[in-house]
Formats: structure tokens, C-alpha cells, sequence
């Protein structure tokens, strides 16, 4: 019985398609989940599927590499998603310049306050530079936090961990906390979700109103500008 | 949906590869896909102006939506990178966690508040929509 298993997991295992379909099946349990849960922010099916795929490899001993040569079709899909966002971006646009002064404000105050905060409770709590660097640009869209963190001297891998870790929260925790502080507009859930959890808490935003996914959508765009230029520059004056 | 998908997804994979051509020919900062998306904007809000109609054209509105509404399955993969990193983050857990939360929240206050204090009271905004926020 284990020999006829192991003879059909051995060549399954390292095709691309095993992943996939490990990975969606993951993501609509994660679905189901936050459905029975009457649709509760905290059921978040990106960290039920996390969860339920990174426990598969574990239990099968397999590597992330070979998970991740299956799952990059989907990973793939991140690059039209974000150029997606141009849709309603473009239908709200009248609305975004109406307010862009108050966006460029909000956006630089939430962006500084990020950087500096992450980098400074790394510090403060004893955490060593190379992880207070990874952390320094861990809000902004994932490629860009990578390619920022590698700049700086941060390690690339440890930041993508980090933005999926606080892009999780943003999405989990966002509009409750929000909503406690009497902000119940759209355009600023929106923005704050792009600015302080990127893609994962934009998504949640998106899922629920088009106005705030117009703003999340600013928000990662603006935030990827501003990080790629800010943040190397304020590392040069940390040393 | 089936006739729309084609050209939608040649509408957005195009803009990623404008995009990226634009990144390494300036040597730019910005990921391609992000690049594409400001181009993506530019050119709906010009089409839309010269047309004088519907500022999405029908084919790339349900595929682009439906890629966002399901935005949250294409970070799962990078997600489950975390397992590779478990070294570092449970040598250095404490920092980490109160790190991440703590900018995040933080994070998300202050740009929430700014926008807030900075926002004129539009009617875009009708009380009725904060019954569905609780």
C-alpha cells in the first residue's frame, strides 16, 4: 500500500500541476472557511491557504523550490493583477484628482511612518541591521520591497515574508481598527490599505467596495514611487 | 466572457511588458507591472476623453475585475515562502512580530488619519455605506 502511494506520489510530485491544484484547493477551502464565518476579515483565506499548503510540504517533505517551479503560474498572474488595478484607477479618476493634495499628504505621513517605525522596533527591541533593513520597506508592493531591501542590505527573501506577514494583518485587522477610529470613508481605507499593506490588504478593500479599490490601487502605485526613492536614500544616512 | 479574455489578457500583459521595456531602457526604480499600471490609466482616461463613452472597454472590465476580486490566491505562492525563512524569523521572533504589527497598524493609522483630517465631507461618502463597515 505505501509502495503503490510512494509510486504515485514520487512522479506527481514534481509536476507543476500537483502545486496548482494544491494551492487553489487551499484557496477555496481558505473561501469556504471565511464564507462560514459570515465573511469575517479574520478567517482571511490567503492565511488559511498559507497555512494549509506550507503544512503539505512540511508533512511530504517537499522543498519550496519544487513547490514553487508548480505554484509560479499562479505567482505569475501578480503582474496583470497589478496592471488590472489601472481599471479602477482610470473610473475614479476624477475623484483622485480632486484629492490629491490630501493623498500626497496622507501617503508621505504613512510611508515615513512606516519605514521609520518598522526600522526603529527592530532597534529598539534588539533585532539585528540586516533585519531592520529587510523591515525598512517591507509595506510596499512586493517586487519593488525585494528589490529595495537587496539595495540596502536587507535580505530580499526575509522582506517578502515580511510584506506577506503585514500585508495579512493590514487585511485582517484594517477595518475594525479603522472603523474605531470613526473613519468609515472609503477613500481612506483605500489608501491606507494600499499604503500599509499593499496588494493583500488592497484585495480585501477591492473585494468590498470600487472607491476604495481605486485608492488602494493609488496607494501601492504611489508607495512603490516614493519607497524606491526614499528609502535608499534614508539608508544612506543610517550607517 | 470567452471572446472578452483573449484581449483583455493581451490589454494587461501588453501594459506589464511596456512597462518593463520603459524599467530597463530608463534604468527606473519601479517594477514593470507597477509602470504598467499608470500607462494602463493614462491610456483609459485619454481613450475615454477622445471616445466620450465608457471609460473601461467592455472586454477588459469583467476580466480585470475578476482578476482583483481574486487578487488574495495569486499571493499565496510568495506567502509560503515564509517556511524558508523560519530560521531567521524564530531566531529573531520578537522584534519581527512586534516590528511588523506595529508598523503596519501604525502605518495604516496615520495615512487613514491624514486622509481623514485632509478630505472635505463629499457626499461620496453616504452615511448608508457605513452600516455595511461594521
Amino acid at each position: 500500500m505505501n509502495a503503490a502511494l510512494h509510486h504515485l506520489w514520487t512522479p506527481l510530485s514534481a509536476t507543476p500541476l500537483l502545486w496548482m491544484v494544491v494551492t487553489l484547493g487551499a484557496y477555496v477551502i481558505g473561501r469556504q472557511v471565511q464564507k462560514a464565518c459570515g465573511g469575517s476579515p479574520f478567517a482571511s483565506p490567503v492565511l488559511i491557504a498559507i497555512l494549509i499548503v506550507a503544512a503539505t510540504l512540511l508533512g511530504t517533505d517537499t522543498s519550496y523550490d519544487t513547490y514553487f517551479a508548480g505554484a509560479q503560474f499562479i505567482h505569475f498572474l501578480l503582474g496583470p493583477v497589478t496592471v488590472a488595478l489601472a481599471v479602477p484607477l482610470a473610473e475614479n479618476f476624477a475623484l483622485v484628482r480632486r484629492h490629491l493634495s490630501s493623498i500626497g499628504l496622507a501617503l508621505l505621513a504613512g510611508s515615513l511612518t512606516s519605514v521609520l517605525s518598522g526600522v526603529g522596533l527592530v532597534w529598539l527591541l534588539g533585532g539585528s541591521r540586516s533585519v531592520a533593513l529587510s523591515m525598512a520597506p517591507k509595506a510596499v508592493t512586493t517586487p519593488i520591497a525585494m528589490a529595495v531591501s537587496g539595495q540596502i542590505g536587507g535580505v530580499p527573501a526575509l522582506t517578502a515574508s515580511l510584506a506577506i506577514l503585514g500585508g495579512i494583518l493590514a487585511a485582517i485587522i484594517g477595518r475594525h481598527m479603522l472603523v474605531r477610529f470613526q473613519i468609515a470613508d472609503w477613500r481612506a481605507h483605500g489608501l491606507a490599505a494600499g499604503v500599509a499593506g499593499s496588494g493583500i490588504a488592497a484585495a480585501q478593500v477591492a473585494a468590498l467596495d470600487e472607491v476604495g479599490a481605486a485608492f488602494a490601487a493609488l496607494g501601492i502605485g504611489l508607495n512603490a514611487l516614493l519607497t524606491a526613492v526614499l528609502v535608499p536614500l534614508l539608508a544612506t544616512l543610517w550607517r | 466572457m470567452e471572446t472578452a479574455m483573449p484581449s483583455a489578457m493581451l490589454i494587461l500583459v501588453g501594459c506589464q511588458l511596456l512597462g518593463e521595456l520603459l524599467r530597463t531602457t530608463f534604468h527606473l526604480p519601479v517594477p514593470g507591472p507597477v509602470i504598467g499600471m499608470f500607462l494602463l490609466t493614462l491610456a483609459l482616461g485619454v481613450r475615454a476623453k477622445r471616445v466620450g463613452q465608457a471609460i473601461t472597454p467592455a472586454p477588459l472590465k469583467p476580466v480585470a475585475e475578476g482578476l482583483i476580486a481574486n487578487m488574495g490566491l495569486l499571493f499565496v505562492p510568495a506567502g509560503v515562502g515564509i517556511i524558508a525563512e523560519a530560521g531567521v524569523i524564530r531566531k529573531e521572533w520578537l522584534p519581527i512580530i512586534v516590528a511588523v504589527a506595529g508598523s503596519t497598524i501604525l502605518s495604516l493609522i496615520v495615512t487613514a488619519l491624514v486622509m481623514h483630517w485632509t478630505l472635505p465631507r463629499t457626499p461620496a461618502n453616504p452615511a448608508e455605506r457605513e452600516g455595511s463597515m461594521s
